[in-house]
């Protein structure tokens, strides 16, 4: 690495705890970024020269703080009549600065940041801009690349949903037992909102895509440092990575969507499945089950499969019936219908989707599944018909190419024979 | 003389790395690996799984599990294993045994992500 990439990255990995430490001081985010932003200059001024700090993070939390001081007073002097809420902020700034910098205040003020840009106002869209840009810092532009869009767009989309939080009134105070779970159970949404604009991605869009996916990633560990007994916490991570460790094997060299069980498995990340398996297991161990720990337990089995005849197709059954339970939705009974026919075959598994067919009428997975069920039965006429709706509801290039491809194999099947030299 | 080198940095950090800065490392560590490997002298080497995947056994009667890292700082290093085990809760039935044997202090059981046995002869 050079001179200055350890610091950049002793920045990032400190961003989190120092934003959030400026923000309970300052209560507005605008004067906790600032703050940090000021005390980010300093750091690369001054670390050069000194080395780095002991603790970076308490570093930047009192630099940042005193410099936003400073301001406040210059600002104060240079107002001959300061607004009363001005001179009070300051009071508290003042109050601040005399608290010893305490460890305990870090699990709270992460997760209130984090918390922020989970408003219940801002489409998700929003609320994980926010959160790259405020949490993870990353730039304007290293998000508008990532959400496919203009850079001022998305400079306005943040603007926007900031101006919303700061009138949301967060609570400043250490919340207790109950509101700190709930706002965690927020955070893990949201990071898994995040991971999911990443991971579903199209082939040719996958690579610029994929940093939201490696966020995701970072941000779930920093919630399992924060709260390393938490199950659900445990399940998150376990399975982004589970998931993520995939993504070589995802799709091939034209962008096309390559199925679980046609990718060439060699490709998975072995580390990143073991990270995954290893926190399932201690997940497990709490016996306290959640949706993520389910889904995760779903992905490791998957991922323990050395060739995809060994996946335990029973065992997926179950884990998606238990999930059904928690989470009752479609989709869920949607996939559970996928092993479901590897299990008891596809008539089954057809007669399982079938009710849902009005929820979603709309959904081109539905009828992706649908069809191949169909096409195992061999009837292929409502197979054809399935398959043609996928592809007018398909979402991407990759989607409709991919139901293109059970398509054509299809039609050369059925094919009357002597149709190919008559259409001639 | 035998040594341990045992490895300390600010797991954020290396955390934040991307894929090619992780592995930029890694390779320049393999030539200093390498070197001493064609030496005969590089015993095992361990690069560990993130501390969020550590499970901690308390040495106590009966002995607690705890999740997360070994935090206290009154108790020193002393020594380590490398086991073989299916998963976590026969990681921990090992732990248990050793424990029996030899009461007070604590276990971290930390699962290894790469492992080099080396070409230590013994």
């Amino acid at each position: 690495m050079t001179d200055t990439a350890w610091i950049d990255a002793a920045l990032t990995s400190a961003r989190p705890q120092a934003v959030g430490a400026l923000l309970r001081y300052f209560r507005d985010l605008d004067t906790a970024e600032e703050a940090f932003q000021n005390a980010c200059l300093r750091a690369l001024k001054n670390w050069p020269q000194n080395g780095p700090p002991r603790d970076p993070a308490a570093w930047l939390i009192m630099v940042g703080r005193n410099v936003a001081i400073d301001d406040i007073r210059r600002n104060r002097k240079q107002q001959p009549l300061p607004e009363d809420e001005a001179i009070s902020d300051l009071d508290d700034a003042e109050q601040a600065l005399a608290e010893r910098l305490d460890g305990s205040h870090y699990r709270d003020d992460i997760l209130r940041l984090l918390f922020i840009c989970c408003h219940p106002g801002l489409p998700a869209t929003q609320q994980i801009a926010l959160a790259l840009r405020i949490v993870s810092g990353l730039t304007v532009k290293q998000i508008a690349r990532a959400f496919l869009v203009s850079e001022a767009a998305m400079e306005q989309r943040i603007t926007r949903a900031k101006a919303r939080v700061a009138d949301a009134g967060v609570a400043f105070e250490t919340p207790g037992a109950v509101e700190r779970s709930e706002r965690l159970a927020a955070v893990a949404a949201m990071v898994y909102l995040i991971f999911n604009e990443g991971y579903s991605a199209s082939g040719d869009t996958a690579e610029i895509r994929s940093p939201l996916c490696e966020e995701a990633i970072r941000l779930a560990r920093l919630l399992l440092r924060l709260f390393p007994a938490e199950p659900e916490i445990m399940g998150l991570t376990a399975l982004l990575l589970l998931q993520h460790a995939r993504a070589a094997a995802r799709f091939d060299a034209a962008g096309a969507v390559i199925l679980l069980d046609d990718q060439d498995r060699s490709l998975w990340n072995q580390n990143m499945i073991a990270e995954g398996l290893a926190l399932i297991d201690k997940a497990m161990r709490h016996r306290r089950s959640g949706p993520y720990q389910v889904q995760a337990a779903i992905a490791a089995l998957h991922a323990r499969a050395a060739r995809p005849e060994d996946t335990d197709w029973t065992q997926i059954d179950l884990l998606y019936g238990a999930l059904e339970v928690m989470q009752p939705s479609p989709v869920v009974t949607l996939n559970r219908a996928v092993a479901v026919s590897k299990v008891r075959g596809a008539e089954a598994a057809l007669e399982m989707i079938e009710p849902l067919s009005s929820r979603l009428a709309n959904y081109f997975h539905f009828f992706g599944v649908r069809g191949a069920f169909l096409m195992q039965l061999g009837r292929n006429e409502e197979a054809r018909i399935a398959f043609d709706r996928a592809i007018a509801l398909a979402n991407t290039s990759a989607e409709a190419a991919h139901i293109r491809m059970h398509l054509d194999r299809l039609l050369r099947d059925n094919a009357p024979r002597g149709a190919k030299t008559s259409k001639k | 003389m035998l040594y341990a080198i045992l490895c300390y940095h600010d797991e954020d950090t290396v955390g934040s790395w991307s894929q090619e800065q992780d592995a930029a490392v890694m390779k320049k560590l393999a030539v200093v690996q390498d070197k001493l490997t064609k030496q005969g002298r590089l015993g095992p080497v361990a690069r560990l799984l993130p501390t969020t995947s550590a499970a901690t056994l308390r040495k106590d009667d009966p002995p607690v599990v705890i999740d997360g890292p070994y935090a206290e700082t009154k108790e020193q290093l002393l020594g380590f294993y490398v086991v073989d085990c299916n998963n976590l809760d026969e990681a921990l039935d090992v732990a248990r045994d050793l424990g029996a044997a030899n009461p007070g202090g604590a276990y971290e059981i930390r699962p290894v992500g790469m492992l080099n046995p080396g070409s230590l002869k013994t």
